[in-house]
């Protein structure tokens, strides 16, 4: 069902992708659209709290004034603040189940899914909150049913639905008390907000400005067409018959007037229990995280800087080295990705004369072994379009490229790829072509791998792809797993290059040479 | 710069976003109660009487009791439940008994029912028991009331007396 799920979305995010690009694909950016909506809900709260009244009549009267003489700003702010919450919620729970669909709550990762899990609680709790202190017809019923679903619950002496018999015995104080509990619980959920990336590297909590700037004017113009109102002022001599429910936040209530209260909190609390225990249910298999040898770390923190979940410090040098500094590894927080061997620069497959083993890898998929996968898949190529294709373990099939007739060598990630492995291949004419593929762009399930591949290979992050190599034998294509057909398109054109590149330069190749690379790395 | 046919697909997907927003915001209406009926609220608080008599401990009882717990009476804390009885129009609409609240029974009870009735005139009689009364009510009062639709009428149980709203 997972796999469906996520071949579901794929086929969306592709249809996205051709009008928004990777780059903008809201898809691509759910939590910091949830972020990038909860300060603007935060933003036109604050604006609207200066004007709020708290009081059985005035806080109507303080939003009518609100909507109606200051319709230009608090207007806006208030519809601002309406559809930013509604955005937020659609926000969270698309996060959560394309986070389910892509597995992405195993290993380490465990950690933003427990605590993104009890956000769901806070951002409704705060929605109805708000809703309930316009105190409009829909505010008198969610205020009724919620009082009523919350008398269910054998912990409270006296109804609390009580407070809302009359109009007579209705207390102010109660509005104080909304107050509160609208602004606590806002700021209970900006503190799980930042647990829920305390372990990642390199959050996003911000969306690109041009997707910031499209939603927001969206926002606008919303705010502008249908500017939220209030209903007619409670009654509570009055039954709200016929409401009109904000259906974002309250889907549970006409299921309330169906299944007897505590039956919904059970289901409710069970739901979430569950929900808790998914990333163990059942538990996933953990790939061992990945080690450090001291002997090849010299400290150089370029695996601490690309860890993408800060699994990674650099702590001071335990085994009397000259170096300062050696990376230790939290194995509690290694997802296993390898994205830190393809940042160390002793992981250089052109080592001669001492064993591969680099400074950190993983120690079941090492980075020797990548070599010796390299060398293997390219004793099976032959002609003049020769291509061999590192691929990640998240993507395409690899037995679905079999035909092709291309060598394919397959990692955790594509990050776990040092560059020098490209100039390896092309130098040592172990192919005549390198083609990179993996999760698709923007989208990487390790979160960081593309995004490092790509700046390493362009020479803005190291260890970067040297110079010499030459770029018209490598190409990418980031699949996923949904664009197969626009891969092998990809492929078979990158082939017509490098055929034409062999009729137009026959010894162009780049010669092995004597480089840094190709130093014996040794440390005292 | 982006591309003109980005530009107008990014459009045409911001502005269905924003309809599907604006329309759920507050949309489809939810019928929670039928517009043509009106609806009595019985809700109340009231402690019942004890189930037993407080009763005076004869000296080799009390002497029998920790020192710090000596006490010449005993008073059992458990309350009798609250028997409700509401007749409308000579039709019992509610008979219903309520255990006091908390773990030992020693609490108030607390009600809270809702009852749709058609509109119109309705003569209402409202009955309660909270005390040990094999039978009949220790409490009765009727009235006469004019409903209208979706109107609210309230009975609640205050200081010995019913009172309606």
């Amino acid at each position: 069902m997972k796999k469906l799920l996520r071949v579901g979305f794929e086929h969306v995010e592709d249809w996205i992708d051709n009008i928004f690009g990777p780059k903008w694909n809201p898809f691509y950016q759910l939590g910091a659209l949830g972020w990038f909506y909860y300060w603007i809900v935060v933003i036109s709260g604050i604006y609207l709290y200066i004007f709020f009244d708290t009081g059985i009549t005035e806080a109507y009267q303080s939003l009518d004034y609100l909507t109606y003489e200051q319709w230009y700003a608090g207007g806006i702010m208030r519809s601002l603040h309406r559809y930013a919450s509604d955005a937020l919620v659609i926000m969270v729970m698309i996060h959560l189940l394309r986070e389910f669909a892509m597995d992405r709550f195993r290993s380490s990762r465990w950690f933003a899914w427990f605590t993104g899990v009890p956000m769901i609680w806070f951002v409704f709790s705060a929605g109805i909150t708000g809703y309930w202190m316009v105190w409009d017809t829909l505010a008198q019923y969610i205020a009724i049913a919620t009082t009523e679903w919350l008398d269910t619950l054998p912990i409270f002496g006296e109804a609390i639905a009580r407070n809302f018999l009359s109009n007579e015995t209705l207390s102010g104080r109660f509005f104080t008390l909304m107050v509160f509990i609208h602004i606590a619980l806002p700021l209970f959920l900006l503190f799980i907000m930042w647990l829920h990336i305390h372990r990642h590297a390199s959050p996003r909590v911000n969306p690109p400005l041009e997707l910031a700037a499209g939603t927001f004017i969206m926002l606008l113009v919303l705010s502008f067409a249908k500017p939220a109102l209030s209903n007619a002022p409670a009654d509570l001599g009055t039954v709200p018959a016929v409401v009109g429910l904000d259906w974002f936040y309250m889907p549970i209530y006409p299921l309330l007037d169906y299944v007897p209260g505590l039956t919904v909190w059970i289901l409710l609390i069970t739901a979430t229990v569950l929900l808790l225990l998914v990333p163990w249910l059942p538990p996933g298999k953990r790939n061992p995280a990945a080690v450090v040898n001291l002997d090849n770390c010299n400290g150089c923190n370029r695996c601490a800087v690309d860890c993408p979940f800060s699994a990674i410090t650099m702590e001071p040098r335990s085994d009397g080295s000259a170096y300062e500094h050696e990376a230790v590894v939290d194995a509690s927080l290694c997802t296993s990705c390898g994205i830190c061997a393809g940042a160390c620069p002793t992981a250089t497959p052109f080592r001669r004369r001492s064993d591969l083993s680099p400074g950190i890898e993983l120690p079941d998929q090492s980075i020797k072994e990548l070599r010796e996968k390299t060398i293997t898949a390219s004793d099976r190529l032959s002609g003049n379009d020769r291509i061999i294709v590192y691929g990640c373990q998240n993507s395409l099939n690899p037995e679905e490229m079999a035909d092709t007739g291309v060598g394919i060598v397959t990692m955790p990630c594509i990050g776990m790829l040092p560059p020098s492995f490209i100039d390896f291949v092309l130098s040592k004419k172990l192919a005549d072509g390198v083609f990179l593929t993996g999760c698709r762009a923007g989208d990487c399930y390790f979160r960081l791998g593309i995004k490092w591949t790509e700046a390493r290979i362009s020479g803005e992050r190291d260890p970067h792809l040297r110079q010499r190599v030459a770029r018209e034998r490598v190409g990418n294509f980031w699949a996923g797993l949904t664009r197969r057909k626009e891969f092998f398109s990809e492929l078979e054109t990158f082939r017509l290059r490098l055929k034409n590149l062999a009729s137009s330069q026959p010894d162009k190749q780049p010669p092995p040479a004597a480089s840094e690379n190709d130093r014996e790395i040794t440390h005292a | 710069m982006p591309e003109t046919r980005y530009l107008v697909g990014q459009i045409i997907a911001f502005t269905l976003f924003a309809i599907g927003l604006g329309y759920f915001s507050n949309s489809p209406t939810y019928t929670h109660h039928d517009p043509e009926m009106a609806q009595i609220k019985l809700s109340f608080s009231h402690a019942s009487q004890h189930k037993e008599e407080c009763r005076r401990l004869s000296p080799e009882e009390i002497a029998a009791l920790a020192p710090n717990m000596r006490h010449p009476m005993d008073c059992p804390r458990k309350r009798v439940p609250v028997l409700v009885e509401l007749i409308v129009d000579g039709n019992i609409l509610l008979r219903k008994s309520y255990a006091p609240t908390g773990l030992a029974h020693d609490g108030a009870t607390s009600a809270y029912e809702k009852i749709s009735i058609t509109p119109g005139q309705h003569n209402l009689t409202m009955r309660l028991r909270d005390s040990n009364r094999g039978d009949g009510f220790d409490y009765e009062e009727s009235i006469k009331i004019s409903l209208v639709p979706r109107q609210q009428f309230v009975i609640d149980f205050r200081n010995s007396s019913f009172q309606f709203y």
